[in-house]
């Protein structure tokens, strides 16, 4: 009996030892797990990495412009600013099924200090999943709480 | 019906995710059982080798 | 008193062997009944989702991959500590059965994840949080498998793989809570979140059967996985005595 109690006690203080180093080591590596940065933060310029790094937020309603030669243009915002980001379609692909103004979106490139010139377009959706009709029915009632509206 | 192949257009995602899905839970039902069945038999010749002895 | 440990080590997989041939034709017809149910409802009658589309479907067969994987995970940690504390044969063994099937589930929900990322995101992979550290829970089934391969007695090797098991148990926690102490490319829980799901009933349904059926699937493919590996347990040690006399 005494064994199987000092066995458990082993465990159970290995994993709670386990558990502490673990929460330490996420703690001090902290927002370097971030995939991408906020308009806000790139703003500031703390922290903003000199070559390619990633930039997420909510494509501004009204923002999108597309010109002849399939290049677009957009802003992204997350609420307190926001920055204008470029992109070419023909040297870096068509943008994703999910692109569109008020949604999540990721553009992977480089900030010159004015613009963002991206070389990659991410779509990030949310966490709603509901049929076409049940979206408009929540519109139209006023109740809609999704991305469109901040 | 031509609709629920396509999938909207996406069906080469669509169906793909289902057939990886059935490749996985069938192949791991199919390796298991043929383990389970193939140590049932030795285990069995085994035992039968053991009565032979004895005898 | 070596009689009465071999004794030990008998009884209680025959009880087992008993109670898994009871519960076994139930489960099998319960993973058939809700696979089938699950299917019709997911790929039929649901409806399309008002952003994603078709695609949506992919989530019948992600989210139950993803959520085993880490019920997978749990189970094989539980077994571990089990088998560590208690030295009870058939913790072990239930542990070591376990993995390969987790495995399965967490390649199932890379996959799944990639062919659905692919055209709604834009992308088949991206390093961020989540895929990231489901990519490390793979990892960790594959290491404790290798570590079974690795020893030749099995008391070594299970002692072993336990320790690595309940090391990598740390990531689950990790995984679920990736997406909220992160930005990640990978979108918040929808179901386990506080507040109730933000999944509409019509998608929330098939969702859950599905995840019942792969469940069902679990158990029938462990309890299979097991009683394997006592046979190969009871004919090594009839080797054993046959080389010994």
């Amino acid at each position: 009996m005494k064994r199987k109690h000092q066995r458990a006690l082993f465990v159970g203080a290995g994993l709670a030892v386990l558990a502490l180093a673990t929460t330490l080591v996420l703690n001090s590596l902290g927002q370097s797990l971030n995939y991408f940065l906020m308009p806000t933060e790139v703003l500031a310029g703390e922290d903003v990495p000199q070559g390619t790094f990633q930039l997420g937020g909510l494509v501004s309603d009204g923002s999108f412009e597309a010109d002849d030669e399939m290049g677009v243009s957009f802003q992204v915002e997350d609420g307190s600013s926001s920055l204008s980001v470029v992109y070419d379609q023909v040297a870096h692909g068509l943008l994703p099924d999910l692109f569109r103004e008020g949604q999540g979106v990721i553009v992977e490139g480089q900030w010159d200090g004015s613009q963002f010139v991206a070389s990659r377009v991410l779509a990030k959706h949310d966490e709603n999943y509901m049929p076409p009709e049940v979206a408009e029915g929540l519109k139209e009632m006023g109740e809609w709480r999704g991305e469109e509206t901040p | 019906m031509s609709g629920f192949f396509e999938m909207g257009g996406y069906e080469a995602y669509v169906w793909s995710s289902y057939a990886m899905a059935a490749i996985v839970l069938v192949g791991l039902v199919v390796v298991s059982l043929r383990s389970l069945r193939a140590r049932e038999a030795q285990l069995k010749a085994l035992e039968e080798d053991q009565k032979g002895d004895a005898s | 008193m070596k009689a009465m440990s071999r004794l030990h080590q008998f009884a209680n997989p025959m009880r087992f062997a008993r109670l898994s041939q009871a519960i076994l034709p139930w489960a099998i017809g319960l993973t058939v009944v809700l696979m089938a149910v699950g299917l019709y409802w997911g790929l039929v009658v649901s409806p399309v989702d008002y952003q994603q589309g078709d695609t949506v479907r992919i989530m019948y067969v992600h989210v139950p991959a993803a959520w085993m994987a880490m019920f997978t995970y749990v189970f094989m940690a539980a077994a571990s500590a089990a088998g560590l504390i208690w030295r009870h044969p058939l913790a072990d063994i239930a542990a070591k059965s376990a993995a390969p099937i987790g495995a399965g589930f967490t390649f199932l929900a890379l996959v799944t994840g990639a062919l659905w990322g692919q055209p709604m995101w834009g992308t088949w992979w991206v390093w961020d949080g989540r895929l990231t550290s489901v990519l490390i829970l793979f990892f960790l089934y594959l290491g404790y498998m290798a570590l079974w391969q690795a020893y030749d007695e099995p008391a070594k090797a299970s002692r072993a793989a336990a320790i690595l098991a309940l090391v990598g148990v740390v990531n689950v926690p990790i995984i679920h809570y990736s997406v909220e102490w992160w930005n990640t490319l990978h979108q918040p829980a929808s179901v386990l979140k506080i507040g109730g799901p933000s999944i509409d009933p019509s998608m929330l349904w098939p969702l859950l059967i599905m995840a019942l059926a792969f469940n069902a699937y679990f158990v029938v493919v462990l309890l299979w996985r097991m009683r394997s590996e006592i046979l190969a347990r009871r004919i090594h040690i009839v080797l054993m005595q046959r080389a010994a006399s």
